[in-house]
């Protein structure tokens, strides 16, 4: 068993706002008219279309392929008609398009054909390609896919099962934890077993002792599920990592590196429908809260335009806007009709009342309330100095990309600066730049080679004359004294010289034309008369002749 | 706002100035009951040569005034320079303290947050190279009734000598110069009280009242006070171990003066002082030792606006060299 807790500095403690939903049993949302399904449902993969306008599908039929080494497939949610393959916005603070499969429900909700995959009998390797085909990303947030993160299957001595949870409002992993834990557990045993792990560790913050006393119900001695103190954000996986084992993991580190890797509890439960029943990822747990009449957890096809989910909790009339994900770091959605993903663990109306504007911003005193609120352990406030004075260097030097974004920073600052959002923007102008140099550099190296190559030609052609020239020399240097005297190669070559002006003279005579060939025999007649009469006329003399021509 | 968090703690620069003011309030109490009720004349002409100060810097800069006006930074910028200056000074000293400290050292620098120097202490700095005669007279307790304190302050100009007295600590470094004498001989004189100057010290008790106050609210962190009022120890006690008869003990110098003050409400101004905690102890350690220095050895009767400024311009330097260890990152600084 864990002999003591770890702590990460820094975190805040903002206001829970969990009793909201968190009594509400995870109940199943009603099918939308239409679900729009994004192929691109995993971190930085789309999904490659399998399925064309009008063609019916099953639930859990896979309409997108597995692409590239960070792919997942993406499977129809229910069964019913495809009626478009379109670029639809996509849950996005930015609200860009991607390609979606636009699925109309026929009702009836009729899976294909699906069985349990043993995954023992399969081994490693197809057990992974299993849960890639059936989807499975990661389900805290980043939706990263859980074959990649499974790894080596070596070499990793914890899992951690994160049911932290540390995000304001959100609640579905808590009553996913008390109503399935069994479930969780065993999908849990699966990773393990993948990653090799000789302990499980599941991380709980104690706010939700319901959702401890039902894990740690099912798991027995199976797995130690540890209450870690409500510390925002303490469901950061690096944060929790740390809590639990003392471990550090550094920017650009993975917790495989160090022994341990992380699972989100909905991961978990999702690996268990994929190994025990062959089911697909097609539905996620979404809590609905906010200022809404009736806040709770929703079971949602993935694919359900959020519109079509916000009646469900009935949204107060001062909602002025909704945010996808958590107060913290979750973002408010452009437009309603973008369709939940896999991503998508909460959705709260948002009203001026429960998150009131900031209050203008003023100047940084320097106070270091950001640095006592980093989990990272920055000093925010001399990363927003060099980003307000785009000394984008000396940032990158104060470690600005170990930043996590969690928002701790600006939700202590007693300036009202939003510092997450400069550091955002120092992130971006840096990756610009990189970009930008990158380009340059690639355009230096053709011309640097565009250079070198020209030389080396040049060189190449003056060491090929050079030689040529030596052989030559050699050559006559050897031909030389078998030769003989000077005077007999002089003759010679005044022989050959005549002997070639000799052929070149027959040889014009041979080609040389004559306007009186291939003539027809009347005209060659005419042609010998004439020639024949002159013959005559210079044989009679050499004084001219009168002719009757000449008499005048 | 447009991105993530859309929660925040409910803070405000407002509420932090306000909470030091607060914080000042046992002090002034102190300073009111031992020294007598002039001091809140200075106090109010310090407020409202500040706010006038403040208001037309801006109007010159055209900058918004409302909101910098009502941030408090002013108001805490005056009150510490009427509580570090003698109580009988006269009112244009302090006004024109006041606007440079406000007008010059903060706003030349761009205004609240991009100032170096701490402004009272650049202010207290000039005043006493430029008036060091009005700026070395200190009333002992009981020493003055309020008529008295009213008219040298409204007055204007007056004979020194004939009402005032120089600080503890001024005596005893002129004193110690006598043959013959010794610090036991100097603090038998009339201006010396139990730990400090007579009266003087129930002040500095106050300060310390309010420096507690800091540190429950969680205004300041501790790195600043403690390294100042650390490191003066160890350094007027380890002097004074070893000659106590010409170095002074480190309750003394704990007691006397400025050191209080300057422990909770000077060194820790968060604009112009070290911002990591290593750097703050390095700050606060540096503005101790160049105070006591010129306590013993110095022109001047007090020496932590010296040290204060010195020190402020080491905090660049301070910083960079202090950089703390970021998560998951073996070795301190940036690499």
């Amino acid at each position: 068993m864990i002999g003591r807790l770890f702590s990460f500095r820094g975190g805040i403690k903002p206001a829970a706002h969990k009793e909201e939903s968190a009594g509400a049993a995870i109940v199943a949302a009603p099918l939308p008219a239409q679900l729009v399904v994004p192929l691109r449902q995993s971190i930085r993969a789309t999904a490659r279309c399998l399925v064309a306008p009008g063609q019916r599908v099953l639930k859990g039929e896979r309409i997108g392929a597995a692409d590239g080494p960070l792919g997942t497939a993406v499977h129809a949610p229910t069964s019913g008609t495809v009626v478009e393959i379109a670029p639809r916005p996509m849950a996005h603070p930015s609200g860009l398009d991607t390609r979606c499969v636009i699925i109309a429900p026929d009702g009836e909700d009729r899976w294909i054909e699906h069985q349990p995959f043993d995954h023992r009998a399969a081994g490693r390797d197809a057990t992974l390609a299993h849960l890639r085909d059936c989807g499975i990303v990661g389900l805290g947030g980043a939706t990263f896919p859980s074959h990649v993160k499974l790894g080596r299957g070596k070499g990793v001595e914890t899992l951690i099962l994160n049911g932290a949870e540390c995000e304001p409002w959100i609640t579905c992993d808590d009553r996913l934890m008390r109503e399935r834990a069994a479930d969780i557990l065993a999908g849990a045993a699966v990773l393990r077993e993948l990653i090799g792990a000789q302990r499980l560790i599941v991380g709980i913050e104690d706010n939700k002792p319901e959702a401890i006393a039902a894990m740690r119900a099912a798991a027995g001695s199976e797995a130690e599920v540890v209450a870690v103190p409500a510390l925002y954000p303490a469901g950061g996986e690096k944060q929790l990592i740390r809590v639990l084992t003392g471990i550090e993991i550094p920017y650009g580190k993975l917790g495989g590196d160090f022994g341990v890797q992380c699972f989100n509890v909905g991961t978990a439960h999702a690996v268990y429908r994929a190994i025990a029943h062959g089911e697909p990822l097609v539905s996620r747990v979404v809590t609905l809260t906010g200022s809404v009449a009736r806040p709770g957890n929703y079971e949602v096809a993935i694919g359900t335009p959020i519109q079509d989910l916000l009646s469900l909790a009935q949204p107060a009339g001062d909602t002025d806007r909704y945010l996808m994900g958590g107060p913290m770091m979750g973002f408010a959605l452009p437009r309603l009709d973008v369709p939940v993903v896999k991503a998508t663990n909460c959705v709260i109306a948002a009203s001026p009342a429960l998150f009131p504007p900031p209050p203008p911003e003023q100047p940084c005193i320097r106070c270091g309330e950001c640095a006592r609120a980093c989990p990272a352990e920055l000093q925010p406030f001399e990363l927003y100095w060099f980003g307000r004075a785009r000394n984008f260097g000396k940032a990158q030097e104060y470690h600005l990309f170990d930043c996590i974004e969690c928002g701790c920073c600006a939700y202590v600052c007693p300036a009202h600066i939003p510092l997450v959002d400069y550091f955002r923007f120092s992130k971006g102008e840096i990756w610009a730049r990189e970009r930008d140099k990158d380009a340059a550099d690639a355009a230096r190296e053709r011309f640097e080679f565009r250079n070198f190559r020209q030389e080396r030609e040049k060189a190449e052609k003056a060491a090929r004359l050079a030689a040529k020239a030596a052989e030559t020399r050699s050559k006559l240097a050897e031909e030389a004294p078998a030769a003989g005297d000077a005077p007999a190669a002089d003759d010679a070559k005044k022989a050959l010289i005549a002997a070639a002006l000799a052929r070149a003279k027959a040889q014009k005579d041979t080609v040389e034309v004559r306007n009186t060939d291939n003539l027809s025999p009347a005209v060659q007649a005419e042609i010998a008369a004439v020639e024949a009469r002159r013959k005559a006329a210079l044989e009679t003399g050499a004084a001219p002749v009168a002719t009757p021509d000449n008499e005048s | 706002m447009m991105h993530s968090p859309y929660i925040r703690r409910p803070a405000s620069v407002q509420r932090v100035m306000l909470t030091v003011l607060a914080a000042l309030l046992p002090g002034i109490a102190l300073y009111v009951w031992q020294i007598g009720p002039g001091i809140l004349v200075n106090l109010a002409i310090a407020s409202v040569a500040a706010l006038a100060g403040e208001a037309a810097i801006l109007a010159l800069r055209r900058k918004p005034a409302a909101a910098a006006l009502s941030d408090g930074s002013a108001l805490v910028t005056a009150w510490l320079v009427a509580l570090c200056f003698p109580p009988i000074v006269p009112w244009w000293l302090t006004t024109l303290a006041v606007l440079i400290a406000v007008m010059g050292a903060k706003h030349l620098y761009g205004g609240l947050g991009q100032n170096p120097f701490n402004p009272a202490m650049a202010a207290y700095c000039t005043m006493i190279v430029a008036y060091p005669a009005l700026m070395s007279q200190w009333p002992a307790a009981g020493q003055l009734d309020f008529a008295t304190q009213l008219q040298l302050i409204l007055g204007g100009t007056r004979e020194i000598d004939a009402v005032t007295g120089a600080t503890a600590l001024d005596t005893l470094r002129t004193g110690l110069r006598a043959p013959e004498a010794s610090v036991a001989s100097v603090r038998a004189l009339d201006a010396f009280g139990f730990a400090g100057g007579r009266g003087w010290e129930w002040v500095a008790a106050g300060y310390f009242i309010g420096g507690v106050v800091l540190l429950a609210t969680r205004t300041i962190t501790w790195h600043l006070p403690v390294g100042f009022l650390a490191a003066l120890a160890l350094i007027s006690g380890a002097f004074w171990l070893a000659d106590p008869v010409r170095f002074a003990s480190p309750l003394f110098h704990l007691a006397s003066g400025g050191a209080m003050l300057g422990a909770f409400f000077i060194v820790t101004d968060p604009v112009s002082a070290a911002t990591t905690p290593r750097g703050k102890l390095v700050f606060a350690a540096g503005v101790a030792c160049i105070a006591w220095l010129i306590r013993n050895f110095g022109a001047y009767p007090e020496g932590i606006a010296f040290g204060v400024l010195l020190m402020n311009m080491c905090v660049p330097l301070i910083d960079m060299k202090t950089q703390p260890r970021v998560f998951g990152h073996r070795g301190g600084r940036p690499s």
